[in-house]
């Protein structure tokens, strides 16, 4: 179970450019069950993109998004809907954003972070990570997590040790910075590369309060509790 | 005149490394740096290169002070969160340190001790914020200190790494953060070095070009492959293997350090030398180079 909660509105809207339109897609696994990727918080996100200008070219409930193959057959389907947006929103979980990001090349925001994985990445675990670091960045990296595809989980590019898109800390490794270098040069955003992003609060990356261990957004066992 | 000055006058100036002891012996250290003093501006002072355990940069740095040379701290992510880094800054003001290299670190699976818990709290580019923070007077949570301090913060960059874009932006943030210096990694292709120097040019900071003397062929072929940023043309591998004696690699050795200097001191304000442990090679390969 992966445990994901809202971001503020005002983040979400920041990612967009002026009358940016946007596609949604949510998932129907984890994020379902949390509520931030039900039909009902789609339908609200919608309301509000359209409040502040940004048309929504479709919407898609995709269950458990983590499964590339089956996020590439559904949004096929939809490629009009898709293509038309400017900008895709997820609503997910780290691992779902990515997959979307790896699927589309189309700059993809996340509209919850993520806050916990429980035991598992994902139900159809691949190679996307998710750090659960609690202030999900993709948005700005293009879909690649720089704390799960950079050893060092760097946040404002490569280190000195990455060479012909390389990592220092194995051989054959991709450096993280590099894919996500590539990744905004495809999308057209590298105005989005090296921007200052003040450091991380790791209260939300290593410690789960317990109000929020006793709510639903904790884990399915949890439910009954409240 | 203090490395600042020199930087701010224009001058073309001489860093060096002085690499902590493995162990608490800091005589031959300090011995190293005597001699090289007459001939170089500041010491850059390693934190844990390469992820082996050593004396902390801090504490070399202090006495290198003590001694009335300059010093220059560097200091990594790696090992230290947002507050021990602070903390560290700090400490160092106090005993006497007045420039600070801010840097990445290396992973520590590169070092001695792999199985230690990589930080990387901040990366190089907020650990300049952090030293920026502390010269205004507050601490990175926005805190107001008893008393700021006023270092003059370097930042490091892969000169001849490719694709060079992604570093260059990285960079250029680090610049507009207050970086005032670079130093770079050991540079090998002059040809790599002047393309960078020449897209460097806008930030409009002084850049002091990274040299390491080659030992051997073997040593050459070993930093190519292990050292985390250093790429050793094959060409210079080959002339390396070339010479046969020890006499003949220390004169093959400075002769091509004193090439790499000459072909790109018209385009950088300095020399940043890495001796790895050939101190005495130092004054013989300036001289070769017309410094």
């Amino acid at each position: 179970m992966l445990v994901t909660e809202l971001k503020p509105r005002e983040e979400i809207l920041g990612y967009l450019r002026d009358g940016e339109r946007a596609f949604l897609v949510s998932c129907g696994g984890c994020a379902e069950v949390c509520e931030t990727g039900d039909e009902k918080a789609i339908r609200e996100l919608g309301l509000v993109l359209e409040e502040a200008g940004h048309p929504v070219t479709g919407t898609a409930v995709i269950p458990f998004l983590c499964n590339k193959a089956l996020v590439g057959i559904r949004l096929s389907r939809l490629r009009d809907a898709v293509e038309g947006a400017d900008v895709l929103l997820v609503a997910s979980c780290g691992v779902g954003v990515q997959a979307v990001a790896a699927v589309v090349p189309k700059p993809v925001c996340p509209v919850a972070n993520t806050i916990s994985y429980g035991t598992f990445q994902g139900i159809w675990p691949a190679e996307e990570r998710c750090a659960r670091c609690g202030d999900c960045v993709l948005a700005y990296t293009g879909g690649i997590c720089p704390l799960t595809a950079c050893p060092k989980g760097l946040l404002h590019g490569p280190c000195g040790g990455s060479y012909r898109g390389e990592c220092e800390v194995e051989p054959g490794r991709p450096c993280g910075w590099h894919r996500i270098y590539e990744r905004l040069a495809e999308i057209g955003r590298l105005d989005l590369f090296a921007q200052y992003r003040p450091p991380k609060d790791r209260r939300r990356q290593y410690d789960v309060p317990l109000s929020r261990r006793r709510s639903t957004f904790w884990a399915l066992e949890y439910t009954e509790e409240v | 005149m203090r490395f600042r000055d020199r930087l701010a006058n224009g001058d073309f100036v001489i860093t060096c490394e002085a690499g902590p002891p493995k162990g608490a012996d800091v005589g031959p250290a300090l011995e190293a740096v005597r001699r090289l003093a007459p001939h170089v501006h500041a010491f850059n002072v390693t934190d844990l290169q390469s992820s082996v355990l050593r004396m902390s940069s801090w504490a070399l740095c202090a006495l290198i002070a003590r001694e009335g040379y300059e010093p220059i701290l560097q200091l990594t992510c790696r090992d230290r969160n947002r507050l021990a880094l602070q903390a560290d800054l700090l400490g160092a003001w106090a005993l006497g340190i007045e420039n600070v290299l801010a840097l990445t670190g290396d992973y520590p699976t590169l070092g001695d001790h792999p199985d230690a818990l990589p930080v990387f709290d901040l990366d190089s580019v907020q650990l300049i914020a952090a030293v920026a923070a502390l010269n205004s007077g507050r601490d990175l949570a926005g805190n107001e200190l008893e008393g700021e301090t006023d270092f003059l913060v370097g930042a490091v960059v892969n000169a001849t790494t490719d694709p060079l874009e992604p570093h260059l932006a990285k960079l250029r943030l680090k610049v507009e953060l207050g970086a005032s210096f670079v130093q770079t990694q050991a540079v090998y292709d002059p040809e790599a070095f002047v393309r960078f120097a020449r897209a460097a040019e806008s930030l409009g900071v002084p850049i002091l070009a990274g040299i390491i003397p080659l030992k051997s062929a073997k040593m050459a072929r070993f930093m190519d492959e292990h050292i985390a940023g250093i790429k050793v043309p094959e060409e210079i591998i080959h002339e390396m293997e070339g010479a046969k004696t020890p006499e003949e690699r220390r004169k093959r050795s400075v002769e091509i350090c004193a090439r790499i200097i000459r072909a790109v001191k018209p385009y950088c304000q300095g020399i940043h030398l890495m001796p790895m442990g050939w101190e005495d090679l130092v004054p013989e390969i300036l001289e070769l180079a017309g410094i």
